[in-house]
């Protein structure tokens, strides 16, 4: 980057808000998915609103791609720099602005980390309802960004039912308010179109929250079956009575032995665990827990446990939190895969994937929000090992795909990014990703703002969608549109 | 401008001789009588029709039940009524999966009928859901009761394909409940006033219908006591499904629990909510309070009917002001808030004074962060603006709708900001 640009930004945030040096820069090149690496120009780290405006002014005069980046967490490639462009981290923007437990909103900045908000009003029995399994790291304006879930959003919601407004500054530097501490503000819903469009509409600089109160009793049950099948059948039932609870959570052997592996869950060995938390007023939850284990033995759970104090229940959670890391335990090298399917689908694409595992011979661990059909399965393999890398991404995808034939979806929460672009005209046809692409353009008309994610062909703003033509060698199914 | 007979054979060819008939008298929109009304039997045909009439720069009202059609501004034109009414099929309930998948010109009433085959239902109390159509709902953004414990249209819709007047047919979104690929259409569809595409189909979650309900109603002497009421409950643990306070010019305000559980989990969160309002005194009641907001709409040719939005520790505070601002244009009012902070307001009176009424209180809420859009008015009052201030994001409310309605075919001058 030349020396009057950077001079430029320094000049914003002060010698120690911006990294130039190649060492510096190391630490951005990639985010928590790490096969993908590029160097950025330069990383600049604001304080303000009106230094995030001042950096995206002056990439927008010079033309300059930007990328907005939080903690980094995410899995998708989301923050992953792009050639020639420089990173925005809006991890000094940290501070918690408002507390309002009469209206049940809190404000924070966007660089406020996701558990910290429920630190801040759990004293007074609230908590901040989305709670991805990286919570503990993973920054709001990033959650912003991807919508992030977890495990609790099957009847809590995701992200963006829990975001009322925005303060964003648009890719031209000007500064807008999509909704606000009030609902139902006049106009289009553009917070709702901001929230999970993967940094590519602009930045967030204030987040305002809705805090929910703490159900005055929550139980955690764990089931042991002998597998997934008759698992996947209690959650059926479970439904089928009409109940929703706050959490429906699978877990495969493999998984399980990871976990214990890894944080001593105390978890039965078993072909699938189901962890089902239910929450709410005591007498219901402990009337509706008596039905749910019902469920289970009826569909064969050999083992049913309920948590009986908050530390038995945090123990169970953080087996089921650390699943993901704790692959490391039983293989050198692992793919996170984030699919979703309608749940009554699981028996079938469980088996596909089983079939595939055993045709490629690489193992697969299964962990599922089983409520929402929200499947993570992991893939193992070893780098070292000549083509599994490959065979292992291979697989990944073909999973995808067996979820888009189920009439689910590449992502539940961990975004498009630059992971799964190619996989977009799978699940869209062209006029859906044009139309997507013309919302776009009314947000950011050049094209700076994360702009190589999410679409697998970027439409450059002002060009008409027309109809969509094949090229010959993709007609003769030689060549493969991404 | 072209002939209205080039325009007519235009449209013809587009959807069908027997889909297209000049509008009647009844066809009108805030006044407004298009020339014609368009029945087309399926999204094709629907695309094709938009497509049509926005190559001809006629501009296009779309209908579902007709039962909001005077929600928003008078349209600037209104050439072709496009309605929804055939396209009236539930596609898909995939029960065990808690999702639906209908078109926009089913009643909400006969989707409500198909779900409860299977025990589930749409958890949206909207407005005369006997006539309103999905794709209206939708359009309007009507939520009502159980809102607050289910959220708001937004928190339902997972998937959505709208007709756009290019003739494009785009869909966002899925047919699962959780879903993070590519942006969020059917939020920017909701609430859109038709004015950005034609919905034509929605996807929405489910929810089972519950064991038992039980409404509980309570009196207190005063706004502010029953403000204090509100704001106790909604801090406590209690899960109920709604609260709403039925309040007016003269009498005590009146609030309404409604819980929804098992018997054994609806009793002990009705003694528990006794111990909570202390000597206020709980009884149970009909449910036929819930129709209370509907209700505001009876009689209602010379009132103005509002949705107002405010913080909800601040409603009495509005009351307050509104009851100062009725006084002086000695306007009777009545209210139903729910505890989201969302209300209806009704005021009667003669045109000026309503009008001068709602300004002040446009001004007192939109100075708080809040909100009055208007809903219904008397025709004298046409000219009155239903949304109020955009803030600053109408430019950018302009370029979406530049980048998806160029030309300004669909409801045109409806929305907020003359979009």
């Amino acid at each position: 980057m030349n020396r009057d640009l950077l001079h430029q930004f320094r000049a914003i945030v002060g010698a120690s808000g911006l990294f130039s040096s190649l060492e510096e820069l190391h630490t951005y090149e990639c985010d928590g998915l790490t096969n993908f690496r590029v160097m950025p120009l330069a990383v600049l780290l604001p304080a303000s609103t009106e230094q995030v405006q001042g950096i995206v002014r002056i990439c927008h005069r010079e033309r300059i791609p930007f990328v907005a980046r939080g903690s980094g967490t995410g899995l998708s490639g989301g923050a992953l720099p792009v050639q020639n462009g420089i990173v925005i981290s809006l991890a000094r923007m940290n501070r918690i602005l408002e507390v309002d437990l009469a209206n049940a909103r809190v404000v924070v900045e966007p660089g406020v980390i996701n558990l910290e908000v429920t630190g801040r009003v759990q004293p007074q029995q609230y908590f901040y309802a989305p709670d991805p399994s990286s919570q503990s790291v993973c920054s709001i304006g990033g959650n912003v960004a991807e919508n992030s879930g977890g495990a609790h959003c099957l009847k809590y919601g995701f992200t963006t039912t829990h975001v009322l407004g925005l303060e964003v500054v648009l890719p031209d530097g000007s500064l807008v308010h999509l909704g606000g501490k009030t609902l139902d503000r006049p106009g289009y819903d553009l917070a709702g179109v901001f929230v999970g469009s993967e940094g590519t509409l602009g930045i967030t600089t204030k987040v305002t929250l809705r805090v929910v109160k703490r159900p005055e009793c929550i139980r955690t049950l764990l089931a042991a079956f002998p597998s997934s099948n008759e698992a996947g059948a209690a959650v059926s039932d479970i439904i089928a009575a009409g109940m929703l609870p706050a959490a429906i959570e699978m877990m495969d052997n493999l998984a399980i032995q990871a976990a214990e592996a890894a944080v001593h869950a105390n978890y039965p060995n078993c072909g699938a665990l189901l962890l089902v938390e239910l929450d709410g007023p005591a007498a219901e939850v402990e009337a509706l827990m008596q039905s749910v284990a019902e469920i289970c033995k009826k569909n064969g759970a050999w083992e049913i446990r309920v948590a009986q104090t908050d530390a038995e229940r945090a123990l169970v959670w953080k087996g089921r939190k650390a699943a993901f890391a704790a692959m490391g335990r039983i293989s050198p090298h692992y793919i996170v895969q984030d699919g979703v399917i309608p749940r009554t689908a699981l028996p079938q694409v469980l088996s596909e994937i089983t079939r595939l595992s055993q045709e490629t011979g690489l193992r697969v661990a299964n962990v599922f929000h089983a409520g929402d059909g929200n499947l993570h399965p992991l893939v193992l393999y070893d780098r070292h090992v000549a083509g599994q890398e490959q065979a292992a991404e291979a697989l990944s995808y073909r999973i995808l795909e067996l979820c888009l034939a189920a009439g689910g979806s590449i992502t539940g929460e961990h975004g498009v990014g630059e992971d799964k672009k190619r996989m977009m005209s799978k699940m869209f046809s062209e006029p859906d990703l044009a139309t997507m692409q013309r919302v776009r353009c009314a947000f950011d008309p050049l094209q700076l703002s994360n702009p190589t994610k999410i679409f697998p062909t970027p439409r450059m703003c002002g060009e008409k969608a027309g109809e969509y033509v094949p090229h010959p060698l993709e007609s003769a199914g030689i060549a493969e549109r991404f | 401008m072209l002939k209205t007979s080039s325009i007519e054979e235009k449209l013809q060819t587009a959807v069908g001789s027997q889909n297209l008939r000049a509008a009647a008298l009844g066809d009108s929109v805030c006044g407004a009588r298009p020339q014609f009304v368009a029945e087309p039997e399926d999204e094709q045909q629907l695309a094709s029709l938009l497509s049509c009439a926005n190559e001809m720069s006629v501009a296009v009202i779309p209908r579902g039940g007709g039962t909001k059609l005077d929600w928003g501004n008078p349209p600037k034109k209104a050439e072709v009524l496009l309605s929804t009414a055939r396209l009236d099929r539930v596609l898909e309930h995939a029960w065990a999966d808690l999702t639906v998948t209908v078109q926009a010109g089913s009643t909400v009433q006969a989707l409500q009928n198909t779900l409860a085959q299977h025990g589930q239902r749409l958890a949206c109390d909207c407005l005369w859901p006997d006539r309103s159509t999905i794709g209206g709902l939708l359009s309007t953004n009507d939520s009502g009761v159980l809102r607050l414990r289910f959220g708001a249209l937004r928190d339902l819709i997972i998937g959505v394909t709208l007709a756009l007047p290019d003739g494009t047919l785009a869909s966002s979104g899925g047919k699962v409940v959780k879903n993070v690929a590519g942006y969020d259409l059917p939020k920017l569809a909701t609430g859109a006033l038709g004015t950005l595409g034609v919905i034509t189909r929605a996807v929405f979650r489910v929810h089972p219908l519950p064991h038992s309900a039980r409404t509980i109603s309570f009196s207190a002497a005063s706004l502010q006591i029953m403000q204090q009421h509100v704001l106790c409950i909604q801090d406590s643990q209690l899960a109920h499904t709604a609260l709403q306070v039925r309040c007016a010019a003269d009498g005590q305000p009146n609030a309404d629990m409604l819980f929804e559980a098992t018997e054994a989990g609806i009793s002990a969160q009705e003694s528990q909510l006794r111990t909570l309002l202390g000597t206020t005194r709980g009884e149970q009641a009909a449910e036929s309070v819930w129709n209370a907001r509907q209700q505001l709409w009876s009689s209602a040719d010379r009132a103005v009917i509002a949705k107002i939005s405010i913080l909800p520790a601040e409603v009495a505070n509005m009351a307050g002001d509104l009851q100062q601002i009725a006084n002086v244009q000695k306007l009777p009012w009545q209210m139903v808030v729910q505890a989201t902070g969302i209300g209806t307001l009704r005021l009667d009176g003669e045109p000026e004074h309503l009008s001068a009424a709602v300004a002040q209180l446009r001004a007192k809420l939109e100075a708080q962060g809040g909100s009055l859009v208007i809903l219904h008015r008397p025709n004298t009052l046409a000219s009155l603006d239903a949304w109020g201030n955009p803030g600053d994001a109408l430019p950018l409310m302009r370029a979406v709708k530049q980048q998806l309605d160029p030309k300004g075919t669909l409801n045109p001058g409806r929305f907020i900001g003359g979009i």
